[in-house]
């Protein structure tokens, strides 16, 4: 948690024809509106502070609109910043020349695109040896290299097909491993998912999660759906006009929204999937009852306590030890009327 | 004051004025007409080295090329079996050698117009300010009348082949280096953006992305350039092309309409082969683009 891969300082974007002239205006605190009315300019992104630590997936999630696109680009300079600081590995990204700044996009950071990017004019199997080729890496084991990676995400037999002899899942999956064979640690995906229909959606998030529990690599994930966050994330950012409003883990944010527009997000998702039970225990004695582990998620308890004869559970640490206890009353009452902080003041549904 | 005849510039001023382009043109031409034949020797050595090539092979071979040309083309029998047929009857009605002076020329303008027309359309896509000072040289290129550009030409490097060659190029490249640029422009900005994400070089993207994806319409653009390299024949032929444009003109001034429809014909034919077999191959160049088989 500690080690941040990424480190985003007071990052600042304003889109139109003299953004540094009206920077100090920003930085005052000008409205959007204002700006935009009187001065011209569209404010994109607004003292963004992010930190994204290693090895974990990092979703920023945000309405179309919210500028979440825009700041995925900023990390690997598709997009230049008005004002403030990127950090990779403690190195200024903002700082880099040009050379620099592709040799880092060749070997540090990749991406995956919303509408796929893939190049229609090679074969799937030359698509995901893009990245290699870039580096001249040699045909043959840029070839090796990639199969790999075609068999992992399921691909292995199509690759002489083109992208448009695909399905969108598909291609998405050219995609990702096109992404992954740069062997980069950092993987980018803006809104990777988004263009898939459901299922095909839950199968990629599968998909990925499966390869994260392996790879470990630092993954930023945007998104504009909150069950998507909230299911891969091991940590969300919201971000709304530009503005980082509420960061944290997923519980936290589900269990105390920073303010109503939040709220009104998390009132209809799923909470038996995202709560576990250390988050609604009361703490001490030992009751008759099953054993579930403090991460285990409402879902689960929910089973096991009503399969129980005591209809009661014990909450146990990682060691075993037994921390608290839960029964069927209380997780019932976490899934259907959840009593939810909304910044100070409590508020039920 | 009156309205009825225009304040136009005084006829002496008037007569002056044109007295004073026309003498410093050709004080210009004087000066470097030879330097500019010189510069062009190279281009008209080649051009008679391919007519002389073509008239001097055996007329069986040239159309096994023909044909050969034809099916690397468009694998299409039908379009091999038009072409054939076509320059037998060519042949047959005593238009062989003609044709394959017009064959000649026409080879020639187009590799002239690409190998200019293709790197001037990539300049433009790379930069609005290259576009906007083309493309009015473009609009100026293809609207003005083709006796017009060939007064100049002609006053510097006299009645020939070269110049020929030039008033062809002029009318016939503009299509090749806007759709150059109009396909490169074109290219989805996702794909670019991939490229970019990835960390390729300028030239990476270009040879490895941009092309690529434009190569239909930088085809159509060849295609387009052909076809008007073919309808230039008959006024290259006036400044002393050889050609079927000659037989042509000749028709014009005697009214041999039989002479004259023959060799027209002749030109359509060879249009309509360039035509259908570069077709064909631009299809078949973006066959991937279509979802044939999808599985």
């Amino acid at each position: 948690m500690t080690d941040s891969k990424i480190k985003i300082e007071s990052l600042y974007k304003i889109f139109g024809p003299k953004p540094k002239a009206v920077l100090p205006l920003v930085l005052e605190g000008i409205s959007k509106q204002d700006l935009l009315e009187n001065h011209g300019h569209v404010l994109g992104l607004k003292d963004i502070n992010i930190d994204i630590p290693s090895r974990e997936i990092s979703v920023i999630m945000g309405l179309s609109g919210s500028g979440k696109s825009t700041l995925i680009r900023h990390i690997n300079r598709l997009i230049e910043p008005t004002d403030g600081r990127i950090l990779v590995d403690g190195e200024d990204v903002l700082g880099m020349d040009k050379a620099a700044l592709q040799n880092f996009r060749r070997h540090k950071a990749s991406m995956v695109f919303q509408k796929f990017g893939l190049l229609v004019h090679r074969t799937v199997a030359e698509n995901v040896a893009y990245g290699l080729t870039i580096q001249s890496v040699p045909v043959e084991e840029a070839r090796e290299r990639c199969q790999k990676w075609i068999n992992r995400v399921g691909l292995s037999g199509f690759e002489g097909h083109y992208p448009s002899q695909l399905s969108g899942g598909m291609q998405q999956r050219v995609g990702l491993a096109r992404a992954l064979a740069t062997d980069a640690e950092i993987l980018l995906m803006d809104e990777a998912f988004s263009a898939l229909d459901p299922l095909i959606r839950n199968d990629m998030q599968g998909i990925l999660l499966e390869l994260q529990e392996e790879l470990h690599k630092t993954i930023v994930f945007i998104t504009h759906d909150l069950d998507e966050a909230l299911r891969i994330g091991d940590r969300i950012a919201i971000l709304r006009d530009g503005a980082v409003i509420q960061q944290g883990k997923p519980q936290e944010i589900v269990m105390r929204p920073a303010d109503d527009y939040i709220f009104d997000f998390i009132k209809d998702i799923n909470r038996g999937r995202v709560i576990e039970v250390k988050t609604i225990m009361t703490a001490g004695e030992k009751v008759k009852g099953p054993d579930l582990n403090h991460n285990v998620l409402l879902e689960e308890a929910l089973q096991i306590v009503s399969d129980s004869e005591t209809r009661e559970g014990n909450v146990v640490s990682d060691e075993g030890e037994v921390i608290g206890s839960i029964n069927l009353a209380k997780i019932v009452q976490a899934l259907s009327r959840p009593n939810v902080e909304v910044g100070e003041e409590t508020r039920y549904r | 004051m009156d309205f009825d005849q225009f304040p136009s510039m005084g006829r002496e001023d008037l007569r002056d004025f044109k007295k004073g382009i026309d003498s410093g043109f050709r004080d210009f031409s004087r000066e470097f007409g030879e330097a500019i034949e010189l510069f062009f020797e190279p281009l008209l050595w080649f051009l008679v080295w391919l007519e002389q090539l073509l008239q001097a092979t055996p007329w069986p071979i040239i159309i096994i090329v023909v044909g050969a040309l034809a099916w690397l083309g468009s694998r299409s029998i039908k379009i091999v079996v038009g072409s054939v047929l076509s320059f037998f009857a060519i042949g047959y009605f005593g238009m062989w050698e003609d044709t394959m002076s017009t064959l000649a020329i026409i080879s020639i303008s187009t590799l002239v117009c690409i190998s200019l027309g293709i790197p001037t359309g990539i300049m433009m896509a790379r930069s609005d300010r290259a576009q906007k000072i083309v493309t009015p040289i473009l609009d100026i290129m293809q609207t003005i009348p083709a006796f017009v550009y060939l007064i100049p030409v002609v006053m510097l490097l006299g009645i020939g082949k070269v110049p020929g060659l030039i008033a062809v190029c002029i009318y016939a490249m503009p299509p090749v280096v806007r759709l150059t640029n109009l396909g490169i422009r074109l290219v989805e900005k996702e794909a670019l953006e991939a490229a970019d994400a990835f960390g390729a070089s300028s030239t990476q993207r270009l040879f490895g992305v941009q092309i690529p994806l434009a190569l239909p319409n930088i085809f159509a653009g060849v295609n387009q350039t052909i076809m008007m390299a073919l309808s230039m024949v008959v006024i290259a032929s006036m400044i002393g092309v050889a050609g079927l444009g000659v037989p042509v003109l000749r028709s014009i001034s005697n009214q041999y309409l039989a002479l004259g429809l023959m060799n027209g014909l002749a030109i359509v034919v060879l249009a309509i082969i360039f035509d259908r077999v570069s077709q064909e191959y631009g299809a078949r160049l973006q066959k991937h683009r279509q979802g044939t088989q999808h599985d």
